[in-house]
């Protein structure tokens, strides 16, 4: 018997030996080089100047702001010492600001200490005239920032602001360095290469040398604030190639430690998983691949005017007809065959976070194409010897576009099978996706303009507060020659009650009041077929099992918590 | 041959001017937004302001005059700043890349040693192996060592880069795990382990690129060898009494290599161009992978600059192939 516990013992610290050497807790810099690969490279280290993900997720292993989103989708304080809300005195009774308190003795990477003059000067850096800030939109409503003391900050705005963390809050509006950006504000940001590409930060990384969409090497910051981080000495973020060949080198060849977006189709990716050498993450944001409905008239003969509330739709306005649609399609089977594991069916254009996800839709997840030929048949829709249906005289035939993708253009071949089963026509189009997603006001092209009937593309929003992206489908968002077809509401959606919903929303402080209301928004939109949404995307990555640490974070960077990670033997 | 060469610089100025002013209107009319990559979270107005401060609201021929003089007074003021550490340059306004905001020209000055490695050992090994090829398959016309020569250039035409690049890949590295599958281009060769770790990385990229080269020299060489084998000058030389190593290697070899060098001179722009799929395949990122980024995020400035330079180099090694001619081959003079 004693023999067994003294062999027991000693198999036990056999195996926690090396845990003791490696580890989270191993030390600052003891676990060597951790190898990252984007295979979109980035091409800047400054958020502000860029507003694409790759670029984001580099720089914040280098700057970061005062707050951010946990894997869950909850605030947690980081430069600040707690996150400030009205129960607890930090935000106004009246939501007009907002007092942040920095943590004591922050030092940025080159030694000096990081004030609230800093964080003052994130915001004036970008919302300066001329300089182009691809966050701008996080500072919209800002009258003032404040510095009373070194520690603390006082954002006031214009209007009342029931989710005041939009200035210096997430991956996308970090603090920079005052003194390392003082030259660069306005038309003069793009000339600062030097501080674009090396800045100076509070994160757990310093650049040590950027190339500009190739690689990045980082050396852990000497003066982050917790003396035991990071684990890694060094990073070395890789950029280039295809998502294949990024897959293939952490999960196949060991090569890297983690990749980033590996949007692969399933059985690909479960075959290199198979190989052993590391994990596929995969969690859920806010993306939705979505079908948006056109409202409006796109007919070339009705010139200036065609795709606006001017022309309505001679088919699309029927409601039936969009709900037949939408009951048409096997969104189980598309997910399935399109995303694998990083992809969930939906009923809901928001589908998340959990408090605002509507269960009210979810019907839609069982095709039902006889239910959806009764609906026409009913609706006086009949079908003619070519087997599409027709009604005096309109026929139902639709053009349905989306950008030029593998898995888009598998979605658009299956759901026109199903949609000529219910006798609609359906011709299908694909557009680059540089002219489809660039908003040329001259291109017929963009899916703003939306010069078709149906068009297919993802879209979510930053962070976890839907009141911004709920806002899109407001009746002066439709694009329109007025506001050189520029705006957000793609279907030309226009509801006098879904406007005052968005109004009331604007004024709601509390948060179970807000669900509710944004609940309601996304089931009007639903069941009034405005928006035919079929897969909620998941973000994925892949990373080595001798990595620790990673935890998968959808609401902010990806990287967020890389002063955690470990190498893991 | 002064007076012709001359002749010919001279011409290219305008030719060059021409080709820029296409390439810009290419790319002018080319649908596509810089902004598209932003995502769509980036509200559009914002989208318009980033616009407006790369530049893009000023008319067309504006914005090709400040970049014609940026390429031909500000960027070559540059290089003479940086060899002789002067300050002719100081306060102009230099290229600008709409991705990074860094000089174009400090960007391509950082990929081409990638490049150049890679892609011009490939061409360097290509032409290597080719040569001797082309001269025995002619030699030995229709033996079995021409029937695989030809069945190897066969696929080495047929064949892309994107099938053979994967599948040494998966062979190489996934397989066999021999030789890393991506192009670590921070490695400095400073000692004997770090030499071999780049012959290492080198090793795939450059066979699958000079299996190309091979393929297209290699006929070349074979075809005119035979043109040379069957003239009268080589029955003549053979009547002399000499060796038939003489008269392979010396008389017709020569004579053979005069048009096989001008080829070879046309091919170099080209190694400078890059090789856009081997390198994204092998994530090398030199010139090649620099364009193609460039191309799919619309940094126009970037596009056209590469190709202005390629265009550049297109024009002077044309140049230097006829030039060559003329220096090889007696009988062609152009004066």
């Amino acid at each position: 018997m004693r023999l067994k516990h003294c062999l027991l013992a000693a198999a036990a610290s056999l195996a926690l030996t090396p845990m003791a050497i490696a580890g989270p807790d191993a030390g600052r810099g003891h676990d060597g080089d951790v190898k990252i690969i984007y295979w979109q490279a980035p091409s800047i280290m400054n958020p502000y100047l860029s507003g694409g993900t790759k670029e984001l997720e580099a720089a914040s292993l280098v700057i970061e702001p005062l707050a951010r989103y946990n894997e869950k989708g909850s605030l947690v304080p980081w430069l600040a010492q707690d996150v400030p809300t009205v129960a607890n005195g930090g935000v106004s009774a009246d939501l007009t600001s907002i007092t942040w308190k920095l943590k004591e003795g922050l030092l940025w990477s080159d030694g000096t200490p990081v004030t609230s003059a800093d964080v003052k000067f994130s915001w004036e850096y970008c919302t300066a005239e001329g300089g182009g800030c691809a966050q701008s939109e996080k500072y919209n409503d800002v009258t003032g920032v404040e510095t009373p003391d070194d520690l603390t900050v006082v954002v006031t705005f214009g209007v009342a602001k029931p989710f005041p963390y939009g200035p210096f809050v997430g991956a996308q509006a970090p603090i920079i360095q005052a003194a390392q950006f003082a030259e660069c504000l306005g038309p003069k940001a793009p000339e600062c290469t030097e501080a674009n590409f090396n800045p100076i930060g509070t994160g757990p990384f310093t650049v040590t040398e950027f190339r500009p969409n190739d690689v990045i090497t980082l050396a852990a910051n000497e003066n982050y604030r917790d003396p035991k981080k990071p684990a890694f000495a060094s990073v070395t973020f890789k950029g280039g190639g295809d998502a294949t060949a990024a897959g293939r080198s952490v999960l196949e060849t060991g090569e890297f430690d983690y990749a980033w977006n590996l949007q692969l189709a399933p059985d690909v990716l479960s075959a290199m998983e198979a190989a052993g050498k590391g994990k596929v993450v995969a969690d859920f944001g806010t993306s939705v691949e979505r079908i948006m409905v056109n409202f409006t008239d796109v007919s070339p003969d009705l010139g200036e005017r065609r795709g606006t509330a001017d022309n309505p739709h001679p088919f699309l306005t029927d409601i039936n007809l969009r709900k037949a649609l939408s009951m048409a399609i096997d969104r189980n089977l598309l997910t399935e065959i399109g995303y694998g594991p990083a992809g969930t069916p939906t009923c809901n254009v928001l589908p998340a976070p959990a408090i605002y996800a509507s269960t009210a839709n979810d019907g839609c997840l069982v095709q039902d194409i006889a239910g959806a030929n009764a609906l026409l048949d009913s609706a006086g829709w009949v079908k003619g010897a070519d087997g599409v249906r027709a009604k005096d005289g309109v026929r139902l035939s639709m053009l349905y576009q989306t950008s030029t993708n593998a898995v888009r253009q598998d979605y658009q071949a299956l759901i026109k099978q199903w949609w000529q089963e219910i006798g609609v026509e359906t011709e299908l189009r694909n557009i680059n996706a540089s002219v489809f997603f660039g908003s040329d006001p001259g291109s017929p092209d963009t899916f703003q303009k939306f010069f078709a009937d149906v068009e297919m593309y993802t879209n979510n929003f930053d962070g976890t507060d839907p009141e911004a992206y709920m806002a899109n489908w407001a009746c002066d968002q439709a694009p329109r020659p007025e506001t050189q077809w520029q705006g957000n509401n793609m279907p030309r959606y226009c509801s006098a009650e879904y406007d005052a919903l968005i109004a009331e929303m604007a004024t709601t402080g509390d948060i179970e009041a807000r669900a509710a209301i944004a609940k309601k928004q996304n089931d009007m939109l639903m069941q009034d077929y405005a928006i035919i949404p079929i897969t909620h995307r998941g973000r994925v990555a892949a990373h080595s099992n001798k990595l620790g640490g990673v935890v998968m974070n959808v609401w902010d960077s990806e990287l967020w918590n890389i002063a955690d990670w470990y190498r893991a033997e | 041959m002064l007076t012709y060469t001359i002749r010919r610089l001279l011409i290219a100025i305008p030719t060059l001017l021409i080709i820029g002013l296409a390439i810009f209107l290419l790319l002018e009319l080319a649908p596509g937004d810089p902004m598209a990559q932003v995502p769509l979270t980036v509200p559009p107005e914002v989208k318009q302001a980033m616009r407006e401060a790369l530049g893009l609201g000023e008319p067309i021929h504006v914005r090709f005059w400040k970049w014609l003089v940026q390429i031909l007074v500000v960027e070559p003021l540059n290089l003479i700043d940086t060899i002789f550490n002067t300050t002719f340059a100081e306060g102009k306004l230099r290229i600008i890349s709409w991705q990074t905001r860094s000089p174009v020209m400090e960007i391509v000055a950082q990929r081409i040693p990638q490049t150049l490695w890679v892609v011009g050992m490939s061409y360097v090994v290509g032409v290597l192996i080719a040569l001797p090829i082309g001269i025995i398959s002619a030699y030995r016309q229709y033996s079995v060592f021409d029937q695989v020569g030809t069945f190897v250039s066969m696929i080495g035409y047929s064949v892309p880069p994107f099938f053979t690049g994967v599948l040494v890949i998966v062979i190489f590295s996934v397989q066999l795990g021999w030789l890393p599958s991506i192009y670590d281009t921070t490695l400095v060769v400073n000692d004997w382990d770090s030499f071999v770790l780049q012959l290492q990385q080198m090793v795939m990229p450059v066979m699958v690129l000079a299996l190309q080269t091979t393929a297209q020299i290699s006929r070349f060489m074979r075809a005119s060898m035979l043109d040379n084998l069957n003239q009268d000058y080589v029955r003549t030389a053979r009547a002399k009494g000499m060796s038939e190593s003489v008269v392979v290697l010396r008389h017709v070899l020569r004579n053979s290599m005069i048009p096989v060098v001008t080829v070879i001179a046309l091919g170099v722009p080209a190694v400078f161009g890059g090789a856009i799929i081997t390198e994204q395949i092998f994530k090398v990122n030199g010139i090649g992978q620099l364009l193609i980024t460039a191309i799919q995020a619309n940094d126009l400035p970037m596009v056209h600059t590469l190709t202005f330079i390629f265009a550049i180099l297109i024009v002077l090694f044309n140049l230097i192939a006829d030039v060559l001619y003329g220096v090889l081959d007696p009988r062609i003079r152009y004066d």
